[in-house]
């Protein structure tokens, strides 16, 4: 029996094809995948998230066990709502999760993790937590681990996500209206983050479980249309966005994988998994787009012209370019602009190699 | 479920009308097209080709995945849909009218080895 989500029977009111995600009943998309895509584009659609966790962290340990953690410096955050996108590793250097954090006082963060990593993940930061507690002047440094299953998670994305989502929720306009991207505040007992994963402007509401539903029926009335997980991947695919799992795993460096803008190396902290960061890496992230007619996927073969190799670790069709693109882990030497061979079947089409991302707010940029 | 009555079926999901000057036309099911989706690219076997019953042929891309077709009979490719090809999206509106390709079977009597509308219905319900 898969695990649902507190949106569950919404989806199916909607007519959602609902799929198996990671062990729970998720909605695919509510007709045309394509359609959904081009809404968040163009206007606002929304997504059930309720899959991905909420870890809250508190107490005096918990900054000590986030810099011990994370890839990236949670001391970067100084303003309550602010948040920080981050690896957190393992001592190989390998990606355990892709995650964001949330601050709010020096004593207490949230994590949002992915669903297929959320129990590896817990196991993982209390096993750290307890080393903290008692390593780390063990009488002052509690912290507790605190996952909220209690919670749904609603992100609302697109040109007019901020406008109708101020016209869905009662004073969410006077609580998020001077909000900066990448940052979180409150309007009673929902958090309103600025942050999301299509390359779009949006809201991701966290929210109590018991208002999901109503929540829901209000931004579909305020015009906000279902969008499924289909057209998540290709928007976040568009936006140049990583996919933990496909493009990141725990046996690839996150520098590796276009992320070594989320390592904070400028400082003397020291990090799980730091000492094992390739310091010369041979290969890296790209973008592709494919220049004949055909559809990219993982796994597909990538050849330089000197037949050096690579491989696609997420491709599909792009709606907003009507063409094919991917993320593909190449040869260091690859540049930019550069024309790769892709294997696809038994014939071998024609790629550019583009900088990430595709697409951002609206526009194509690759 | 729309499952035509004068047209034959395999259990990959492509259908098979016999016309009437003895060719064949083979498209996907509306079954098929429902559960890939967006369909954004079709691969179709070039004319002349001669197919092997269950030999793949042709290749229908949704923005989900890729998805083999299979030629239901053997016989020779007398015409590919570039029409179709060019595109793809008329599949998802209409499946019966939107064939994939069209074969000289070596045999005619091959149809009568596939499934009639009621058996495909079954097929595509389990």
């Amino acid at each position: 029996m898969n695990k649902q989500t507190p949106l569950n029977s919404a989806h199916r009111q909607l007519g959602a094809k609902i799929v198996d995600f990671a062990g729970w009943d998720m909605p695919l998309h509510y007709g045309s995948q394509i359609e959904e895509h081009h809404y968040v584009r163009r206007d606002a659609g929304m997504f059930d998230v309720s899959h991905m966790l909420a870890v809250d962290i508190e107490g005096p340990g918990a900054a000590p066990l986030l810099r011990l953690l994370l890839a990236n410096n949670i001391d970067k955050l100084q303003q309550t709502g602010q948040a920080l996108y981050s690896c957190m590793l393992n001592p190989q250097g390998g990606v355990i999760d892709d995650l964001i954090v949330y601050f709010f006082r020096a004593d207490f963060y949230r994590l949002v993790v992915n669903a297929g990593t959320a129990d590896k993940d817990l196991a993982w930061i209390t096993q750290y937590a307890n080393d903290v507690k008692s390593t780390i002047n063990a009488a002052t440094k509690t912290v507790t681990i605190k996952p909220r299953r209690d919670l749904a998670i609603i992100a609302v994305q697109g040109p007019n996500a901020l406008v109708k989502t101020w016209q869905a929720l009662n004073g969410s306009e006077a609580a998020s209206s001077a909000l900066k991207p990448f940052s979180a505040a409150w309007c009673d007992d929902v958090m309103i983050a600025r942050t999301g994963y299509t390359g779009e402007d949006g809201f991701e509401l966290i929210l109590p479980a018991t208002q999901a539903e109503k929540t829901w029926n209000a931004l579909l009335e305020a015009g906000v249309k279902p969008v499924g997980l289909g057209a998540r991947d290709t928007l976040r695919l568009e936006a140049g966005m990583n996919l933990y799992g496909q493009d990141m795993d725990e046996t690839v460096s996150p520098i590796e994988s276009g992320l070594a803008w989320t390592i904070a190396l400028d400082s003397a902290r020291d990090f799980i998994g730091k000492a094992a960061l390739p310091s010369s890496p041979k290969q890296k992230m790209v973008g592709l787009v494919l220049l004949d007619k055909g559809v990219l996927r993982a796994h597909q073969k990538v050849f330089t012209t000197k037949n050096e190799q690579g491989e696609i670790t997420s491709g599909s069709f792009s709606p907003t370019m009507s063409q094919s693109i991917a993320l593909a882990r190449v040869p260091i030497q690859v540049a930019y602009g550069d024309t790769l061979d892709v294997e696809i079947r038994d014939k071998r089409l024609k790629a550019r190699v583009v900088k990430p991302p595709f697409v951002r707010n609206g526009k194509i940029l690759a | 479920m729309n499952v035509p009555n004068n047209l034959k079926y395999a259990s990959s999901h492509e259908w098979s009308k016999l016309e009437a000057d003895g060719t064949v036309t083979i498209g996907i099911t509306d079954h098929a097209q429902e559960a890939l989706g967006d369909i954004v690219f079709l691969e179709l076997p070039q004319v002349g080709r001669k197919l092997k019953a269950g030999e793949e042929c042709a290749v229908v891309e949704s923005v989900k995945a890729a998805s083999d077709i299979y030629a239901p009979i053997s016989g020779e490719v007398i015409a590919n849909n570039q029409a179709a090809a060019d595109a793809p999206e008329t599949i998802n509106e209409d499946a019966y009218g939107n064939w994939l390709f069209k074969i000289k079977p070596n045999n005619v009597a091959d149809l009568d080895a596939l499934l009639d509308a009621a058996a495909y219905t079954k097929v595509a319900e389990s």
